[in-house]
């Protein structure tokens, strides 16, 4: 871990025309105002990066002042300065300076929202130690009147002194202007002095400070004393010189006793925030605003779970029945912009390579583009207005039973739709061990691409026969999406008790009053869920569909019957393709499922998306361009084995159905689960695990009935 | 203030209490003392999920959730009568 803090000259020293950007640390807790604030100040000039090999993303932005740009760095929501969760940890790296690739900050700007000023001060008390300037944000505090809190700036600034503080209302932009004057002066001028709230643990740090062989701020040395030599505090306790260990160990004796140092803390610290509180802050009885009142009625159990469901159901038939006509467009789109490049470029390999390669491959990438679009808009207007902590909340004993938590619940409702946003979804999730488990059990879920699979299946092969008031195909469909269910449950039922066996994370949720989102921060946060979309899984799924069209259309069959139909044609080629051999050759695999060769072709070629499977079968036996689903049904009913019995029995049939249920043939989901996991191990085993459970699934199926 | 011995968990909706002690054994619990949770501060059963578990308290007018076994670890004395 290098140290960077010695070789900082102070910003007034240099040049103007010289001058690096500034850099300023924005710091807050979760639901404190952060983003909405950051895009106030920073409009559109901003850009979102990586932090190295972490999957957490880095949001820089550009304040525009007369002298110079200021880079505004905003940072994932902490409650404080020691970490509880991998988001934390770099934020809390950042702000110490240790993070690479990130210039240590000239400056923070500590967002705290007005209405909770109680957990606010606790971190900016500790912030006031690193020995950078300060500004406080006093975020809502239009919100913070409405509900009677009156903040004395005045009296506050006496206890923090050194730390510029300006209340603001981002979404009106009232005392923007304030603040951004304060944040251009703040780089290089004076640090806090330090705040009287822990005057021991001040002057054990200042000590250590003095013999430290690096320059050090106290708040780095604190944490060492709080938090011990753990982790990233590492480097700090080897810059201490020498016996630093005996001489920590000496003042935590005297500062902790007993105690658990991080409960003193706690201790320590907020009895000066309620001192601070009761001087600087009065509140009067509540207004009541529809806020509030809405608030109070879905603190309620029963209306609470109730406005949940329908919340859920709203979302899931936006999804579903608002994306369809953009997909089919889509669909068309990309279909007769392959025919017209087909038309113009004539027959061979490029034409084909262009219509049904590239054309195809990327139509397959942004037909999800429509679902997670209108997915992620739901779920950033609940995120913003404060429900989606609600649901967490309301949810979590449900969710807790099956070893998942509350926060599972909306990406395992998005999944239903699409998988590929529900799995994005995940990031709402806090606990590493419950996202991953949630990000398994996800593709289990029902998806809108396994429709087609399923509708064409039950259609030709199931009878339509009443069970009671019920029909058997509709049976079969529920049963279809309660197979699904049950497979995710137990998958992640399984899975926390095996590979990501842990203790039950912590379940402490902020839970904010609802609030009307803003529209530009609502508007910039799906703009960069689709970037990431179409950039980091785009290339994964247009890889994988150029690949399969290679093995469909290679080798060329030379020895064609030109009296054959284009569709037999088609037929025929398929069978001399790597494709058709590869399905040849697993065939032995899959015949103890009742497959033949064609029909383990079209699974393999299935891979990249599930629902391609339709247009293969379609191709293998010979129906071509008139694939609909009768003429489809109608082949696949009379196909047959060489000795004429038939394939599609229905025990073949409901294997076939049950291993779609299960197997992950989707590059999408797989190219997402490698982005939010950042690492190819979830993808290859959810793949595996999935495709063999469809196998057994199938293989039962097929033998037993 | 004397400590009666009850538990968070205990106060009913709309009542309110002062922590009067709490157990720190436990880093989860130290957890969520570094959110405010500490003796001396004021809270108010504001709602529970159904079947009680978790419950959501307000301190110092912000809105947190616990689980009924995080609850245990809190003892509150009551300054205020629930409805």
């Amino acid at each position: 871990m290098t140290k960077t803090a010695e070789t900082r000259i102070p910003v007034s020293d240099i040049p103007v025309s010289r001058q690096p950007a500034a850099s300023i640390a924005v710091v807050g807790s979760p639901n404190s105002g952060k983003s909405t604030l950051f895009n106030r100040l920073t409009g559109l000039r901003q850009r979102i990066g990586n932090y190295p090999g972490v999957t957490v993303e880095k949001h820089v932005g550009t304040l525009k002042a007369d002298k110079r740009s200021i880079e505004l760095v905003d940072l994932p929501g902490t409650h404080g300065l020691s970490a509880h969760s991998f988001e934390e940890q770099i934020a809390i790296d950042v702000i110490f300076g240790r993070m690479q690739g990130t210039q240590p900050p000239d400056a923070i700007l500590a967002v705290v929202d007005a209405t909770n000023l109680y957990q606010g001060l606790y971190l900016v008390q500790q912030l006031v130690d690193l020995g950078i300037p300060i500004v406080v944000a006093l975020t809502m505090s239009d919100a913070a009147r409405s509900s009677g809190i009156r903040i004395d700036v005045g009296a506050l600034g006496s206890y923090l002194k050194g730390v510029t503080i300006c209340p603001v209302v981002a979404t009106t932009g009232k005392g923007i202007n304030e603040l951004r004057n304060a944040l251009v002066e703040a780089p290089g001028s004076p640090p806090p002095e330090p705040a009287a709230a822990w005057p021991e643990l001040t002057a054990a740090a200042e000590a250590l400070v003095e013999s430290a062989t690096v320059p050090l701020s106290r708040a780095e040395v604190e944490r060492v004393l709080i938090d011990g030599p753990t982790g990233n505090n590492r480097y700090v306790f080897e810059c201490l010189g020498e016996n630093a260990s005996e001489r920590v160990e000496t003042y935590r004796e005297e500062l902790f006793g007993m105690d658990p140092p991080l409960a003193r803390e706690a201790r320590v610290r907020y009895d000066w925030v309620r001192r601070v509180l009761a001087e600087a802050q009065q509140s009067a009885p509540p207004f009541h605003s529809w806020r509030t009142r809405l608030t109070a009625w879905l603190n309620r159990p029963i209306p609470g779970t109730i406005g949940l469901f329908l919340v859920m159901a709203m979302v899931f038939q936006a999804v579903f029945a608002w994306a369809t006509p953009l997909m089919d467009l889509i669909d068309a789109a990309a279909a007769s912009l392959g025919a017209l490049a087909a038309a113009s470029l004539g027959e061979g390999a490029l034409s084909s390579l262009v219509a049904d390669g590239v054309i195809a491959g990327v139509g397959s990438v942004i037909i999800f583009l429509p679902q997670i679009l209108i997915l992620f808009l739901f779920i950033i207007l609940l995120e913003d207005s404060g429900y989606l902590a609600r649901a967490a909340y309301l949810m979590d004993r449900a969710m807790r039973s099956v070893g998942l938590s509350g926060q599972s619940i909306i990406p395992m409702i998005s999944s239903f739709a699409c998988a590929v946003p529900g799995i994005m979804a995940t990031r709402v999730i806090p606990n590493r061990r419950d996202r991953i488990a949630t990000i398994l059990a996800a593709p289990f879920m029902t998806c809108s691409a396994r429709l087609p699979v399923y509708a064409l299946l039950i259609a030709a092969f199931v009878p339509q026969r009443d069970v009671g008031l019920l029909n058997l195909q509709g049976l079969v469909l529920f049963g279809l999406y309660l197979l699904g269910i049950v497979g995710g449950v137990l998958t992640a039922l399984l899975i926390r008790k095996t590979a990501l066996r842990g203790p039950k994370p912590p379940f402490a949720l902020m839970l904010p009053e609802f609030r009307r989102p803003n529209l530009q921060t609502v508007l910039i946060q799906l703009m960069g869920r689709a970037r990431v979309f179409l950039y980091r899984a785009g290339t994964v799924i247009f890889a994988v569909a150029v690949v399969v069209w290679a093995l469909a259309y290679y080798p060329r069959a030379d020895n064609i019957d030109p009296m054959l139909t284009e569709n037999e044609a088609a037929a025929v080629q398929l069978e001399q393709s790597w494709l058709g051999r590869a399905g040849k050759f697993v065939e032995p695999a899959f015949e103890p499922l009742g497959w033949d060769w064609r029909v383990s072709s079209a699974v393999i070629a299935g891979f990249p998306a599930r629902e391609v499977v339709v247009a293969v079968l379609g191709t293998v036996y010979a129906v071509g361009d008139e694939a609909d689903e009768a003429t489809l049904s109608e082949r696949l009913t009379s196909a047959t084995w060489p000795d004429g019995r038939a394939i599609f029995t229905l025990p073949m049939v409901i294997g076939l159905l049950i291993f779609y249920a299960f197997c992950l043939q989707c590059a999408a989901t797989l190219a997402v689960i490698r982005r939010e996991t950042n690492s190819w191990r979830w993808p290859v085993f959810a793949w595996a695990y999935m495709t063999m459970i469809g196998y057994v699934g199938a293989l039962l199926a097929y033998q037993l009935l | 203030m004397a400590v009666n011995g009850k538990s968070l968990a205990s106060l009913k909706r709309g009542q309110k209490g002062v922590i009067a002690s709490v157990d720190a054994t436990d880093p989860q619990v130290q957890r969520l003392m570094t959110l405010g949770l500490v003796e001396g501060a004021e809270v108010e059963l504001a709602s529970c999920a159904l079947g009680g578990d978790p419950m959501e308290f307000r301190l110092f007018g912000a809105g947190i959730s616990l689980r009924l076994e995080q609850a245990r670890h809190f003892k509150v004395s009551f300054n205020g009568a629930g409805d």
